[in-house]
């Protein structure tokens, strides 16, 4: 619903960008893509800290069940980025500070899917994924401020907590709504995933096999 | 309104393989996603039920 809404303003309400023309209406799908991309790897890693350090099997759970659904949205955000950057920049790709550090973002997420799946031990795995994810949270902060921190041809944040938001109100209030219809969409998935990861896991436990006989 | 015809709509000023190339990925991944998920819940649910036919 959100997202029919926000696709509404995105196409028919906000007025066509003065330098860029249409173009621009990708950010509609990229920039709530790429805050999801960095939202749900902390979410992830913080899962999987917890699951680590509480030994909270469930945590561990969430943290694997998040993962191919942030890895998707890091590689949205990459893949609107190079349709968005080929009429606008004239490449796909350019080795750019903010592109880089997503791009290893996406790479830490396959890395973090690949690990908890090659160890046969189940919370060995959990522990192992645990560690990379939290180390690679570092590499949160840098996308962020990657646009600050170094001169890159990526632009800066079109949206701040500080001041006031540097682009048509329209344009926003599209942005915000795909936002939260992103949100919903991440919630709703990773949820879905999680269930079947638990009856994946706990297939010995009583509650799962009444469940089971139920159906 | 900005947009005067369909046909202006799905141009979208020239950038129309890449506005739509953009949105048509995502869609289709959002998709594609949920049914993934959904499988691989029902697959869990009919592995369980195997095990329980193999003890009796």
């Amino acid at each position: 619903m959100f997202a029919v809404w926000g696709l509404y303003v995105g196409f028919f309400v906000a007025p066509t960008d003065a330098t860029q023309g249409e173009s621009y209406r990708i950010i509609f799908i990229h920039v709530p893509a790429a805050w999801m991309s960095m939202v749900l790897y902390l979410a992830m890693a913080g899962w999987a800290a917890f699951g680590w350090a509480a030994n909270a099997r469930l945590a561990s759970m969430m943290a694997r069940a998040i993962a191919p659904t942030g890895a998707a949205f890091t590689f949205l955000a990459l893949w609107t980025g190079a349709f968005w950057g080929k009429p606008t920049w004239g490449a796909w790709w350019v080795w750019d500070a903010r592109l880089t550090s997503e791009l290893i973002l996406l790479f830490l997420y396959l890395g973090f899917m690949a690990l908890v799946e090659a160890i046969d031990d189940t919370r060995r795995a959990d522990h192992a994924g645990a560690l990379l994810a939290i180390v690679g949270a570092v590499n949160v902060p840098i996308i962020y401020f990657s646009v600050r921190w170094w001169n890159t041809l990526h632009q800066g944040s079109s949206i701040s907590m500080t001041a006031a938001p540097k682009m048509a109100h329209t344009m926003l209030e599209a942005m915000l709504l795909m936002t939260v219809a992103f949100w919903a969409y991440a919630f709703a998935v990773v949820f879905m995933r999680a269930r079947a990861i638990v009856l994946e896991r706990e297939s010995g436990a009583d509650w799962v096999q009444a469940l089971a006989h139920k159906k | 309104m900005v947009w005067n015809s369909a046909s202006e709509f799905f141009a979208m000023g020239g950038y129309g393989l890449y506005v739509w190339g953009s949105y048509a990925v995502t869609a289709a991944w959002m998709l594609l996603e949920p049914l993934l998920a959904a499988r691989r819940h029902r697959a869990a649910l009919a592995a369980i039920g195997e095990l329980d036919d193999e003890q009796g």
